[in-house]
């Protein structure tokens, strides 16, 4: 389920941080943790509490691949798309992850279970193709061990 | 109650990945089992691997999925029976007594977070000898071990520190880069997870050098383990007295905070990641000014990779010298190298420079885990060359590599077999460029746009020759007008796949001349 975005919540993580600008990323990581992206209301908050404009704020959000502005799904699948991966078949396994649930890279099924991201190396590149789901990292994946890793790790 | 036998399971991500914490949970809730959650040897292809301690040696058991153990568990393997996955003594295991560990010695061995296992194993004699010693010496031995950065470019760690100890002012900090984003590599990781107080004590030995009192270690985001260990292990050293005030009683004292990168490649930069712990956008800067004299918040920064710090502490300990007797000519030392992709027996080689390629792909690695005849191997990261079987036989050295116009990088090596598209490869190479260029330079930010469509062009069989000439031409400006190495070194992997695979860019329908 989404979470509700809550003000004094939000501030309360902004003081976390001592409210410094130099912890903006950090800031944005916790409220991905919690958000599990960056809202416009998120980031209005942000620019205002750590006295930057809200383009600033914007322009970090946008940089970084890790904060999403769209709500994703309950799940979120990572696949592996750099060289080790490549050489032990991560284009085929992505491939099948699209056509199976029917949804292209950086979207979500109809029914917001899940999210599919492409992730460049999770440092498993002796044990390829690795896919994270949510916080677990997940090696030598084929098209077998993907669908049965989809049918049950990280159904909440 | 029976005697106690102490069995290790890995808490490291390749194992982890592969069902570690599952061994692990069923192996406690054993009988007179004393459980350790050790990090990996580095034989990732054997993990997870179990290891029982029978009269003092160490039984190792590989791979054991969740559903083996309980036929380890019938075959006695608490005294060390026979199994059809027994795999001898750990000490024994040729792909582990055949390197030269010096970084990673305790990796594997230790309980991570134990301090007791850390000193009983040589941990903080560097640093006390540090203290001792004092800054000047610290900077003698780091000259004399020939120590370069590990992270990519090689250059001299003396120099580095030098320069951040003779500048002027009263802040100094120490950055340490854990981004270690190039794919096929993980040593950062494997060193943060299996011996991460080497890292801290590696951070304290470079504060007490330059003058700094304050360390930053910029982990990538996509390690969440590392990250859960690296936290752990900084709030055990920080109530043992190895950080924060009056370090073990002296007058240094020293903090570590820990961020989190954002999933930007080039953040890898060391200017980029400056940009990123200042809470900003990773964009490059332009140098000079050195990082060394104003980096990060304006102050003289040094900026380490976590295996160049995590080297230090062994060549504080046992002098620069004994480390300067492995490897030859500049290539002085041990490299963590990572065997990566299609490749049989993968995982970490620390071996010291100068034993080819071709020894560590086939010797250690066993060649490709397909077993289809090996075809290019890229050594050094996304804006590494692509090696052809004929060049194997180079020399693992920093200078041998250029003079083949390849790089040895961070020392990940990612293995190809004969399936693979090099124009494919190429492409990708660009189309990542185009993907986390930081968007400051033309060249870097549109030639690698251009250069995705002009490789499109040249496999449609469209214009062939001129658009061969103009990808060179692109390439060219790129590596002569790019700002950093993102866009200046992308050209590499794309035109050694154009040198040494051009079948690849023909067109499938064969109607190429
Ligand atoms: C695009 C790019 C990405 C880089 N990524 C990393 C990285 O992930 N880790 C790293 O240690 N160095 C990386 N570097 C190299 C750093 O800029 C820098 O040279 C290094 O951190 C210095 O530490 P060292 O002297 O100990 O190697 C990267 C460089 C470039 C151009
Ligand atoms: S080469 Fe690319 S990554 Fe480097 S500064 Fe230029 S645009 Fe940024």
């Amino acid at each position: 389920m989404a979470i509700r975005y809550d003000a004094t919540i939000a501030s309360e993580i902004i003081n976390n941080f001592d409210t410094k600008p130099e912890m903006l990323v950090q800031i944005l990581h916790a409220f991905v943790a919690r958000y599990a992206f960056i809202s416009d209301e998120a980031i209005r908050q942000i620019a205002d509490e750590l006295n930057l404009s809200r383009a600033d704020v914007h322009g970090v959000v946008s940089f970084y691949h890790d904060f999403r502005t769209t709500q994703p799904g309950k799940r979120i699948i990572k696949i592996c798309q750099a060289e080790a991966c490549q050489a032990m078949g991560s284009r085929d396994l992505t491939e099948h992850a699209k056509k199976s649930l029917g949804i292209n890279l950086n979207e979500t099924t109809r029914d917001g279970e899940t999210t599919l991201e492409a992730i460049y190396c999770l440092g498993n590149c002796a044990c390829s193709p690795a896919v994270m789901i949510d916080d677990a990292v997940y090696g030598r994946v084929d098209k077998r061990r993907f669908d049965s890793l989809t049918a049950t790790a990280g159904a909440k | 109650m029976g005697q106690q036998t102490t069995v290790y399971v890995p808490r490291e991500t390749a194992a982890v990945s592969l069902g570690a914490n599952e061994v692990a949970v069923k192996l406690a809730a054993l009988e007179n089992v004393d459980l350790i959650r050790n990090g990996s040897w580095g034989a990732s292809w054997l993990e997870p691997m179990v290891e029982v301690e029978v009269d003092g040696t160490r039984i190792a058991y590989g791979p054991i999925t969740p559903d083996d153990v309980e036929s380890l568990v019938d075959t006695n393997f608490l005294q060390g029976a026979d199994h059809p996955l027994r795999l001898g003594p750990t000490h024994e295991i040729p792909y582990l007594i055949d390197q030269d560990r010096w970084t990673f010695h305790r990796v594997g061995r230790i309980d991570p977070l134990s301090i007791d296992a850390y000193t009983a194993f040589g941990g903080f004699s560097g640093l006390k000898k540090a203290l001792d010693a004092g800054p000047g010496a610290i900077l003698n031995e780091l000259r004399t071990s020939g120590l370069r950065g590990r992270g990519g470019a090689g250059f001299p760690t003396a120099i580095k520190w030098q320069t951040v100890a003779e500048a002027s002012g009263e802040q100094k900090y120490i950055a340490c880069n854990a981004d270690e984003g190039d794919s096929g590599t993980f040593s950062d990781r494997m060193l943060m997870e299996g011996d991460p107080l080497s890292l801290i004590e590696g951070m304290l030995i470079a504060g007490l050098a330059v003058g700094a009192d304050k360390g930053y270690v910029y982990l990538r985001s996509e390690y969440p383990l590392t990250r859960t260990i690296f936290i752990q292990a900084l709030s055990l050293a920080r109530k043992h007295g190895w950080l924060g005030q009056n370090i073990q009683g002296s007058d240094f004292s020293f903090e570590i905070d820990l961020h989190l990168g954002a999933g930007s490649y080039v953040c890898g930069e060391e200017t980029a990641m400056l940009e990123s712990l200042e809470g900003k956008a990773g964009l490059i800067r332009y140098k000079p000014p050195l990082p060394a004299l104003e980096g990060l918040f304006g102050k003289p920064t040094v900026v380490n990779n976590v295996i160049t710090l995590a080297s230090v502490p062994g060549i504080l300990a046992l002098g620069g010298e004994r480390y300067a007797s492995y490897g030859p000519g500049r290539s002085k030392g041990t490299l963590a190298f990572q065997l990566a992709g299609n490749v049989k027996r993968g995982g970490l080689v620390e071996k010291a420079f100068g034993l080819t390629l071709r020894e560590l792909i086939e010797d250690f690695g066993g060649g490709t885990a397909s077993g289809r005849p090996l075809r290019a191997v890229q050594v050094g990261g996304p804006l590494g060359a692509y090696i052809p079987e004929a060049d194997l036989d180079t020399p693992m050295d920093y200078e041998k590599f250029a003079e083949i116009g390849a790089m040895i990088g961070h020392g990940g090596i990612v293995i190809f077999d004969d399936t693979v598209n090099m124009a494919t490869q190429a492409r990708f190479a660009m189309e990542f460029c185009a993907v986390e260029s930081c968007g400051k330079c033309t060249p870097c930010r549109i030639g690698s746009v251009r250069g995705v469509e002009v490789i499109d062009r040249i496999v449609a069989n469209e214009n062939r020759e001129a658009n061969l000439a103009l990808l060179d031409d692109l390439c060219d400006t790129m590596v002569d007008g790019s700002l950093c190495a993102m866009g200046g070194m992308t050209p590499f992997p794309v035109q050694s796949a154009v040198k040494h695979f051009p079948t690849d860019f023909l067109s499938p329908d064969g109607e190429n001349t």
